[in-house]
């Protein structure tokens, strides 16, 4: 995995643990969550430049595909934060949960998309 | 003539579970639009029925942020074509494993998404159920 793959991943990994813990103490989302997810994000904006700077060199995964993960999860994040807004119980924290473990599950899709392109013919 | 809705169906639980429901409505439609878009001559059926997956799941997402019992009632019905279309594409998928080589969200019954393709519309008609308009 590149360095900022890793970097997102570990973020999200942080972000669940918070998550998690504020779960289980019955908490809405507080400022750790605001601040690990404009991390996370920053992060992705990185992890955009990076897949676009491949995608302009020689490579065999499919672009319209590889753009979309590259864009598509740059909205998870403040997707959750959002929807998780209007809830007054744990439920919201649950949502952010969902939403980080989300934004790891596309960044490693990200990952085997370019390391299995042309692999498996697909 | 109002109808009384005791608990919204998208507060509560109901948050967690939208926001479940739209991670599947988003790459369903992400998945499905690429396979009818881009390969649907080579497998039609399992693609179509990716992409009436992907349209369940918006539906689904849709109703079940909305309150008031139209919206239930549509959600209800989003949530039993979800529940028949991954026993039955899943069913067919293992009968006849060489229509559905390239995964959808419902065939092997969700196995590629972890099977939370299978467990979820079990879990939206139970809400569904607490969440009943008119109790």
């Amino acid at each position: 995995m590149g360095l900022i793959q890793v970097v997102v991943a570990a973020l999200c990994g942080v972000l669940v643990l918070v998550a998690a813990v504020g779960l289980v103490r019955d908490r809405t989302q507080g400022r750790a969550v605001l601040v690990l997810s404009g991390l996370i994000e920053v992060a992705l904006l990185v992890h955009l430049v990076v897949g676009i700077v491949r995608l302009a060199g020689p490579h065999e995964v499919s672009t319209v595909t590889y753009a979309g993960y590259l864009v598509g999860v740059l909205l998870v994040m403040p997707a959750a934060i959002w929807w998780a807004s209007f809830e007054r119980t744990r439920a919201g924290t649950a949502v952010v949960l969902v939403g980080a473990l989300t934004v790891a599950f596309l960044v490693f899709r990200t990952y085997d998309l370019w390391r299995f392109a042309g692999v498996t013919g697909g | 003539m109002a109808e009384r809705v005791a608990v919204g169906t998208s507060s509560g639980l109901g948050r967690l579970l939208v926001a479940v429901y739209a991670v599947f409505a988003l790459s369903a439609t992400g998945r499905s639009t690429v396979q009818i878009a881009t390969k649907l001559d080579e497998a039609p059926v399992p693609y179509l029925l990716s992409g009436l997956a992907a349209l369940v799941y918006i539906v689904a997402t849709v109703a079940l942020a909305m309150d008031g019992a139209r919206w239930w009632r549509i959600a209800l019905a989003a949530c039993l074509v979800e529940l028949v279309g991954v026993l039955g594409v899943g069913t067919v998928s293992l009968l006849v494993p060489e229509e559905f080589a390239e995964p959808t969200v419902w065939s092997h019954f969700g196995k590629g998404y972890g099977f939370v393709p299978l467990v979820l519309p079990f879990v939206g008609l139970a809400w569904l159920r607490r969440t009943r308009p008119g109790r």
